[in-house]
C-alpha cells in the first residue's frame, strides 16, 4: 500500500509528466490561458489517462508481449504503438460518445478538448513509460491517475500565473510565448524540490 | 504560402521565419527531454526530419482518396508506421542510443509538427512540395533541438559529442559543471531566451499577448 502512494506521489510531483519529461507541451502551452479551461482539460487527461495506462497495459501484457496470454507463440511488441495510439483514439471516441449521452452537462465542459487529447503526448507518453517500467495492472491504474494529476495539477498552475501576468510589463520580445517558457522553466525548478519526499 | 513557392523557400522559411517551435508552439513535447547530450539531440532530429518527410509525402500521395471524415485516423496509422519504421532502424543499428532515447522516439507518432504538417500542409499540396516542407519543418525543429543540446551538454558535462571542451574540477580542470544544465527547467530557459533573441531579431514575430 505504502508502495503505491509513493508510485502516486512521484508520478505526480517528480516525475511531472509536463514538467519533468516535457510531455503534452504543445496543448500545455496554448490551453493556460485562463484558469477555467485549464481546469476542464486537466479533469479531462486525469479521466483519459486513467482510462488508458490500465487498458494498454492489459493489451500489452494479454496479447503483445511473448509468451501472451492469448497468443503465446508471438513476440508482437514493435507492434505497440500503433496498437497503443489506435486503444487511445478509440478510448477517446467512447468517452466522448458515453458523456454525450449520460452526462450532457459534463460533455458540455469537457467536449472540446476531447479530440486535442488523441494527440497529447501525455497520454501516449503514460502508456509508454508503462510499458518500459513494467508496471503491473494496479501500478498502472496508480500511475495513470498520478500522471494525469500531476499533469492537471501544472497546467492550472501555468494558467493562473499566467492571468496574473497580464498585468505586468515584460520586456518586449520576450512577451507571449517566450515568458511562458521561462515561467515554465520555474515551475519546474518549484516541483523539483519535492524529490526528497 | 503560395503553391507556386520554389523547394527552396519550403525547406528554408520554417528555419527562421515561420519555425514550428518558436513561433508556431508545436512539437516542443517529446523533444527537450532528449536534448541533454547533443548526440542524442541529433539522432532525434534526424528520426523526425525523415518522419515528417515521408509521412507528408505518404499523405499528399493519397491526399485525393481519404475521406475527411477519417482522416486524421488514416495520418495517425501512416505516421504510426513511419515511427515504427525508424524505431526498429535504430533497436537494429544503434541500440545504445535507442536506449537513452527510450520513449521518446515513440512519442514522435503525437509531435504536433508531424501531425501538423500532415494536416495543414499535405492535404492541399503536391508530394514533392509536402516532402520538401517536412524537411524544412523537421529542421527547423532541429535547430532548436540543436541549440537547446549545445548548451546544455557543454554547460552541463564541459564537453560536445561526448569529447571534453571544458576540463572538470573532478578531473583535475577549471571547470564546475553546471548540474542544473542537466536537469529539466534549463531546457524551457534557454528556449525563453532563443525566442527572445529571435524575436528581438525578427521583430514583426512579436505577439502582443
Amino acid at each position: 500500500m505504502t508502495d503505491l502512494f509513493e508510485l502516486f506521489l512521484r508520478s505526480a510531483f517528480v516525475d511531472n509528466l509536463a514538467l519533468a519529461y516535457f510531455l503534452g507541451m504543445c496543448t500545455f502551452l496554448a490551453v493556460s490561458k485562463n484558469v477555467k479551461t485549464a481546469i476542464g482539460l486537466g479533469i479531462a487527461v486525469i479521466v483519459v489517462q486513467a482510462i488508458t495506462v490500465p487498458v494498454n497495459q492489459l493489451i500489452l501484457n494479454l496479447f503483445l508481449k511473448e509468451g501472451s496470454m492469448f497468443l503465446p507463440g508471438y513476440n508482437l511488441e514493435f507492434l505497440s504503438l500503433i496498437c497503443f495510439i489506435g486503444v487511445i483514439a478509440a478510448m477517446v471516441q467512447i468517452l466522448e460518445m458515453t458523456l454525450d449521452k449520460f452526462f450532457p452537462s459534463l460533455y458540455n465542459t469537457l467536449g472540446i478538448f476531447l479530440p486535442l487529447i488523441t494527440v497529447n503526448c501525455a497520454i501516449l507518453g503514460g502508456t509508454l513509460f508503462m510499458q518500459q517500467r513494467d508496471y503491473a495492472f494496479v501500478e498502472s491504474v496508480v500511475f495513470g491517475v498520478g500522471g494525469g494529476f500531476g499533469w492537471a495539477l501544472a497546467i492550472i498552475g501555468l494558467a493562473g500565473i499566467r492571468e496574473k501576468l497580464k498585468y505586468s510589463d515584460i520586456p518586449h520580445g520576450l512577451r507571449g510565448l517566450g515568458i511562458t517558457f521561462i515561467i515554465v522553466g520555474l515551475m519546474a525548478l518549484g516541483f523539483q524540490a519535492f524529490l526528497g519526499i | 504560402m503560395s503553391s507556386k513557392s520554389s523547394a527552396k523557400d519550403l525547406v528554408l522559411d520554417p528555419i527562421f521565419n515561420n519555425n514550428p517551435i518558436a513561433l508556431q508552439i508545436l512539437g516542443i513535447c517529446s523533444a527537450l527531454a532528449v536534448t541533454t547530450k547533443l548526440s542524442t539531440s541529433l539522432t532525434m532530429s534526424f528520426a523526425v526530419i525523415a518522419v515528417t518527410a515521408c509521412s507528408s509525402a505518404a499523405v499528399a500521395l493519397i491526399r485525393n482518396k481519404i475521406p475527411s471524415s477519417i482522416r486524421i485516423i488514416v495520418q495517425m496509422t501512416i505516421i504510426a508506421s513511419f515511427v515504427i519504421l525508424v524505431d526498429q532502424i535504430l533497436k537494429a543499428f544503434a541500440f545504445s542510443l535507442s536506449k537513452e532515447l527510450s520513449v521518446f522516439v515513440g512519442l514522435i507518432i503525437t509531435n504536433c509538427i508531424v501531425m501538423g504538417r500532415a494536416e495543414g500542409f499535405a492535404m492541399k499540396n503536391s508530394v514533392s512540395d509536402s516532402f520538401f516542407d517536412g524537411i524544412g519543418n523537421g529542421l527547423g525543429y532541429s535547430i532548436i533541438l540543436m541549440v537547446v543540446g549545445f548548451f546544455r551538454e557543454l554547460f552541463g558535462s564541459g564537453t560536445l559529442f561526448g569529447f571534453t571542451v571544458f576540463a572538470k574540477q573532478s578531473a583535475g580542470g577549471w571547470y564546475e559543471p553546471n548540474g542544473l544544465m542537466l536537469l529539466s527547467p534549463s531546457a524551457f530557459f534557454i528556449i525563453g531566451i532563443f525566442i527572445w533573441v529571435l524575436r528581438t531579431w525578427k521583430p514583426e514575430q512579436v505577439e502582443e499577448a
